[in-house]
């Protein structure tokens, strides 16, 4: 699903982030992506997000080599991926239906798929009755739940999670780890980076951990 | 692209599986008619949610939209002016009439049988006395100096004949001929080709027209820099909208939309305010003008823009509001980061 060939990221300011990253996480597999502060999870997550480029090594995406994609092909390619964020990255001035339905719209869905589409997610992360409400008015799991709604709505084959439960208690914490469990057992691939050792060692996943840009274990 | 895994959403009892629904699914996205209407929805929600904004900021608009106003209708100002002066020489164009100025002591009669002997020249077509009498009626009436010409003890206006060529006689050089004859004669003072007063006019207009389409195309050019302005601060405090409409897969195309509506509603609100702001200074005008071109002989109108005109204006601003805010974003969109 995710394949990542002698990956190096290098900014001319700080010198290499990553190097020479090799894995392949597998169509249905969960991961979790580990290290220190700094030691390179974003920037990795970014890379697959295409929000920046790779300096040396290939990133296969389904096959398709991400360093040979066109700029215009971009938007496509990230439609395959859902994100989650630590902030939620949710729109404060729309509604928890628009803010979920958003993937949707810019993918063109009729009115009546967007509907239908978005009252499943929300069913799903057990939302349904909180679609006019605001994101400020929800608590910070629930916020969290509105942004895993929004990543799966589009049904992507990869989800790509970054410290999702780093603002949420341990109750709310695995409840969010139970649903990912769900989408994985559907097959879809999912990526999460997290520090939350207690949470990774208790769910026995497979463990991506970067020291310092490099993969010192997967 | 199929989607495999629709198993996956759990049954939605709010939603009944009616019949459109089953065909919707079958492929991803619905059918074409549906993604048509999406898209037009997409369009109307942009039109609508941009001047939406604009009204939920009244004061930066206000602000924003009056420079705007008054640049363009400063820029069509010059236009009109141009246009009103043009109306001027429009009657004039085609006439290489000539004008001779006879000496005072030429008696009318003498004149009448000069007109006459002039009018049998094959190369003229017409010839018009205009006596003494009649030049004075002419000045009081159309002059707007009748009151001065009283100081005067004699009538100080000499006879005048209005010598009109025949068309074919068009060449400047073959009228430069004849006007060097008619200089000539005795009872000639002074004679001039009427033309040559209009082409002078006409290069002042010309220029004063080059004059109008440069301060234009400035004013033009200012507009699209305040436009491009206002849309870069409008995506600045939007960032947000677009980053996370970027990684949900937004293209170019999706996020510029609502932006480029912004510039539309910012150019089309501009041209509409600017043509009020030109009626108005057009009404508050036009009394003053139309007393000095009844002084004249009242063949001058004030022109105002026509139904064309208006459409140009209105069309040319939204135009110039849409270009701004697409050179902008082409700029900023580039990339991500720079957002």
């Amino acid at each position: 699903m995710i394949n990542f060939v002698n990956v190096s990221k290098r900014y001319p300011e700080t010198g290499d982030v990553l190097r020479n990253i090799s894995f392949h996480l597998q169509r249905g597999e969960m991961a979790f992506l580990t290290g220190h502060s700094g030691a390179g999870k974003s920037t990795l997550l970014r890379l697959i997000a295409v929000m920046e480029r790779s300096s040396r090594g290939q990133i296969f995406l389904e096959g398709q080599d991400l360093s040979l994609t066109k700029e215009s092909q971009l938007p496509y390619i990230r439609r395959k991926m859902g994100f989650i964020y630590q902030d939620y990255k949710l729109l404060q001035d729309r509604t928890v239906f628009d803010n979920v339905a958003l993937p949707l719209v810019i993918a063109g869905y009729g009115h009546h798929e967007v509907s239908r589409r978005v009252r499943a997610a929300l069913d799903k992360v057990s939302l349904t009755g909180k679609e006019k409400k605001y994101p400020f008015a929800l608590s910070g799991g629930e916020q969290q739940r509105v942004g895993i709604a929004r990543a799966v709505v589009n049904k992507p084959p990869i989800i790509i999670a970054d410290e999702p439960t780093g603002n949420l208690d341990p109750e709310l914490s695995e409840e969010i780890m139970h649903l990912f469990g769900q989408f994985q057992r559907v097959g879809v691939s999912i990526l999460i980076a997290s520090h939350d050792i207690s949470l990774i060692t208790q769910l026995n996943h497979r463990v991506l951990k970067l020291d310092h840009g490099q993969l010192i274990s997967s | 692209m199929k989607r495999g895994n629709k198993n996956r959403i759990k049954k939605d009892p709010t939603v009944r599986p009616i019949k459109q629904e089953i065909r919707q699914t079958a492929k991803a996205g619905g059918n074409f008619a549906d993604k048509l209407n999406a898209y037009r929805d997409l369009h109307a929600h942009a039109l609508f949610s941009s001047l939406g904004r604009l009204v939920a900021t009244p004061f930066v608009s206000i602000m924003t939209i009056a420079v705007l106003a008054i640049a363009i209708s400063l820029a069509s100002c010059f236009y009109i002016v141009v246009s009103n002066l043009q109306q001027l020489t429009a009657n004039l164009e085609t006439s290489n009439q000539m004008s001779l100025f006879l000496r005072d002591d030429v008696s009318d009669a003498h004149a009448k049988k000069l007109a006459d002997t002039i009018k049998l020249d094959q190369n003229v077509q017409s010839v018009k006395l205009i006596t003494k009498e009649q030049a004075l009626e002419e000045f009081k009436t159309y002059s707007g100096f009748g009151s001065a010409i009283n100081a005067f003890e004699t009538n100080p206006l000499p006879i005048v004949l209005q010598v009109l060529p025949k068309n074919a006689l068009n060449d400047k050089e073959a009228l430069s001929v004849l006007l060097k004859r008619f200089q000539q004669s005795p009872e000639v003072d002074f004679a001039q080709i009427d033309l040559k007063w209009v082409e002078r006019l006409q290069s002042i207009i010309s220029l004063a027209h080059l004059f109008a389409c440069l301060m234009s195309f400035l004013l033009g050019v200012g507009v699209l820099f305040i436009i491009g302005n206002t849309v870069r601060l409008e995506l600045h405090n939007r960032r947000d909208e677009v980053v996370i409409s970027k990684l949900v897969g937004a293209t170019n195309a999706f996020i510029r939309r609502p932006f480029l509506y912004t510039g539309f509603w910012i150019g089309f609100i501009s041209g509409v305010i600017a043509w009020f702001i030109l009626a108005v200074s057009m009404l508050i005008l036009k009394q003053s003008v139309e007393t000095l071109s009844d002084l004249y002989g009242g063949n001058f109108h004030l022109l105002f823009l026509n139904f064309a005109e208006t459409f140009s204006l209105i069309a040319l601003s939204s135009s110039l509001g849409v270009l701004g805010s697409w050179a902008v974003l082409a700029f900023q969109l580039k990339n991500t980061k720079a957002i």
